[in-house]
């Protein structure tokens, strides 16, 4: 039976859904402990055993090794929780969306200006 | 009986708040969003709400996936922000307004919007960073009821639940027996997406179809599912469903047409197209 949200197919997007939310959990929570300060210099200071803490599985633990937000997506990743993770590091959502694009970050700054226009 | 005197829609990105606290506004990347803000809050100092209804959806700071309500309503007489985990600033704590929040809760599952009840919510930039824009200088004027709506995992309401959901507000709001006057603010949108190979998404002409259609066509962006509004508007793009709920809030009983008191779009803030829509009952 097809799930509601395979009922449209839209290109470079993956809806995140019950299958998503199921795989991507441990990742999910281990991000959403990043609201706190201490968390954030716990992880900075021992990743793999932070990792470890909150079981992540091994395609997870792989796409936070990579700092590769397909990759997260990939293995469950929520793109709100995602985003307390790229925090960490000081990303922000240019930073982000120019590396799953392919592009530079200002190759993607005008992409978006071009989007105005 | 209650006041409800109108509503504001606005955008709610978090780089809003850092802005804010360097003091940016003016800055040329900057102006084109502030500007926009102004005219609104003359009209805030004239029709002075005492109480604002903010529907909004949290980023993962009050709920997360392990209990994660479709439709959850504060209760509280007192709402914290609190670190979200990028740096921005945090908010001082805002009122609260209980009796207007169980008169809504009481209302909506009378009218079969089974919501959940939260006495302790801590609120994210999205329900924070409108009332700051609106009330820039000192402590926030007026208490608030924070309405949450899923937009983090899927399923979420369809745009004609939420519709309904937003009138029931409105119905509760208009039954309040307080000689109060209440806005509706919401927070989210316009078109944009965050992640995926189509990050960067942007549809300026449905952004613009859509705030038209909240004049003149309310309903219209019901007739879409969930999946067709985020192909048109992004996977956050679906932040939407906000201003669809207030909009849907002001159509209530007499006084039910409303006039534009002002409108704003700009592209882009970061990754988003940006929106602001201030509606007064007429």
């Amino acid at each position: 039976m097809a799930s509601t949200s395979s009922a449209i197919k839209i290109p470079g997007t993956t809806p995140f859904d019950g299958e998503q939310a199921k795989k991507g959990y441990a990742l999910n929570k281990m991000c959403f402990s990043f609201n706190t300060a201490e968390n954030r210099a716990a992880f900075k200071q021992d990743e793999e055993a932070y990792m470890k803490k909150y079981s992540l599985t091994e395609p997870q633990a792989a796409a936070i090794r990579a700092r590769n937000v397909l990759q997260l997506i990939a293995a469950g990743g929520n793109a709100y929780y995602l985003a307390k993770f790229a925090g960490i590091f000081g990303l922000d959502m240019q930073d982000i969306g120019a590396q799953q694009t392919g592009m530079t970050k200002d190759q993607f700054k005008a992409k978006l200006v071009a989007a105005g226009k | 009986m209650a006041k409800l005197i109108g509503g504001i829609g606005t955008s709610h990105i978090p780089a809003i708040g850092g802005a804010i606290h360097k003091g940016l506004q003016q800055e040329p990347y900057w102006k084109p969003f502030f500007d926009g803000y102004p005219p609104v809050r003359e009209w805030l100092d004239r029709t002075k709400p005492d109480v604002v209804v903010v529907f909004y959806n949290d980023h993962g700071l009050n709920f997360f996936l392990d209990k994660m309500p479709t439709f959850a309503v504060g209760a509280a007489a007192q709402y914290n922000n609190a670190d979200e985990g990028w740096g921005i600033p945090t908010l001082p704590p805002f009122k609260g307004e209980l009796d207007l929040s169980w008169h809504i809760i009481n209302t909506l599952v009378e009218k079969e919007f089974d919501v959940v009840t939260c006495q302790e919510m801590l609120v994210d930039h999205a329900c924070t960073l409108p009332l700051k824009l609106l009330w820039p200088k000192g402590d926030c004027p007026v208490t608030v009821v924070p309405v949450c709506i899923n937009t983090v995992q899927f399923p979420l309401p369809s745009a004609r639940r939420v519709y309904a959901m937003g009138k029931a507000v409105g119905e509760a709001i208009k039954s309040w027996d307080s000689s109060k006057k209440v806005a509706v603010v919401a927070s989210g949108g316009l078109s944009h997406q965050l992640d995926g190979e189509r990050a960067g998404f942007i549809n300026k002409a449905f952004d613009l179809q859509f705030m038209d259609s909240l004049l003149t066509n309310p309903e219209w962006a019901t007739q879409f599912s969930v999946l067709e509004l985020v192909e048109k508007t992004g996977t956050q793009g679906i932040e939407l469903l906000m201003w669809l709920a207030m909009r849907a809030a002001l159509t209530v009983g007499d006084g039910s047409s409303v006039r534009k008191v002002h409108s704003n779009y700009h592209i882009p803030i970061s990754n988003t197209a940006t929106g602001l829509l201030a509606l007064e009952t007429v």
